[in-house]
């Protein structure tokens, strides 16, 4: 049965249209029940704790980091054509644009995202839901719903300390080091990037990955076989799909946003 | 970890991550050249606006005075009607031209005015007679070809 081809197309079709239903069900499933989101907004507000202020070290390092290699490849290519001035919208644009949302949801889905696969599998392998259940305690209400919201809100605000750091990691390596023009540097930013076409574009990005990684990354968890080899598995498809998810979504978003 | 320091991180990371957008719309967007003055409406029609957007720029002796509201394409003169903002502090006479130009060679385009000398100055809504379109790259070479070309046609003995 399985060794006809016909059959095994039509079972991968079968899987993955199952696959997709499971995730919305589940994402209307949180939404329904974010009630408590409000009402206890201590319990989010601690997910914002370990999601975001954990996370943010690596973020702004990374930043930093990001804004110098572009400050110092910008200045390369710019130079041959004699336009270094144009350094800082190239860096500015680059990171509020793409790489701030981007490379802080890569960075999410393997900092925050992980740990929330790995500790809602592990809540899970250990029957702590199981045991909520039984106390009449709605585990999805409970424990995701406030780790959906906390990363909801943790990654525009890390994706914002990412491009700020960023440009001014640029702004180190262009003005300070390289020696371009600080006053051509900030005022062709000023010129070319546009409060509402760049900047809250990015920040509407970081929340669309914000949503997507926080949901992936609970949902492996919460889907995951209840052994130390499921968690596992769990945790490694958080980062991959995470990540896929991410920039596939990227792509998407920026022909939406940017394609004319 | 106590309650209240848990409150009191996350309510700091909350607020780098404010200080963080204000400072991608302040320093690095154009944020702080938006102006809440209040302004009043010119229109002035153009041959040709070349690459001029809405936002761009109004400015007098360089300085800018107000921003382009809006293009339009008129369908009865052929013309574009340009929308100009300008701040109600900066009034102009009424003979005033409006001009299309270029900040620097590959720069962004403009729109620049010159004051006139008639006492009356414009009320809202008025419309600037005087006007002359961006200079167009591709026009000025194939004017400058054609030129070329006739006087070396004129000239029967010219060196080719």
């Amino acid at each position: 049965m399985t060794s006809n081809p016909i059959s095994m197309l039509g079972g991968w079709v079968l899987g993955i249209v199952r696959g997709v239903g499971y995730f919305t069900r589940f994402f209307v499933a949180l939404l329904a029940r974010s009630g408590i989101a409000l009402r206890r907004p201590r319990l989010v507000s601690q997910q914002v704790h370990f999601i975001g202020n954990y996370s943010l070290l690596i973020v702004a390092v990374s930043g930093m980091f990001v804004g110098f290699v572009l400050g110092l490849q910008g200045y390369y290519t710019l130079n041959r054509y004699g336009s270094e001035e144009a350094l800082g919208l190239l860096v500015a644009l680059s990171l509020v644009r793409e790489l701030g949302p981007v490379v802080t949801a890569l960075l999410f889905a393997g900092r925050a995202g992980t740990s929330l696969t790995a500790e809602i599998g592990l809540m899970k392998a250990g029957e702590q839901l199981a045991a909520m259940e039984v106390m009449a305690v709605d585990p999805l209400r409970r424990v995701l719903v406030p780790r959906f919201w906390g990363g909801v809100i943790a990654m525009p605000v890390l994706a914002a300390v990412f491009s700020s750091v960023g440009i001014l990691g640029g702004w180190v390596v262009g003005v300070r080091l390289i020696g371009v023009d600080a006053g051509a540097f900030w005022s062709q930013m000023q010129n070319g990037v546009d409060v509402w076409a760049d900047v809250a574009n990015g920040v509407l990005k970081s929340l669309v990955f914000g949503v997507t990684v926080t949901l992936v990354a609970l949902y492996e968890g919460w889907h995951a076989q209840p052994t130390p080899e499921g968690v596992a598995r769990a945790t490694t498809r958080t980062v991959v799909v995470g990540s896929l998810a991410v920039l596939g979504l990227d792509f998407l978003l920026t022909a939406l946003m940017f394609g004319n | 970890m106590s309650r209240t320091k848990t409150d009191f991180w996350v309510g700091l990371f909350v607020l780098l991550g404010a200080a963080a957008l204000v400072f991608l719309a302040l320093r690095a967007g154009n944020m702080s050249t938006f102006s809440f003055a209040p302004t009043y409406t010119l229109t002035a029609s153009f041959d040709n606006v070349g690459g001029l957007k809405a936002r761009a720029p109004v400015k007098s002796a360089g300085v800018v005075v107000g921003r382009v509201g809006a293009i339009a394409f008129d369908n009865k003169s052929f013309q574009a009607t340009v929308t100009l903002n300008v701040e109600s502090s900066y009034q102009f006479p009424k003979d005033t031209s409006a001009a299309i130009l270029t900040s620097g060679l590959l720069g962004e385009q403009y729109v620049g005015l010159t004051a006139g000398a008639e006492e009356e100055n414009f009320a809202a809504g008025g419309k600037i007679r005087y006007t002359q379109s961006a200079v167009v790259l591709e026009n000025l070479i194939s004017k400058f070809l054609y030129n070329t070309a006739d006087k070396q046609g004129s000239t029967p003995n010219s060196p080719k």
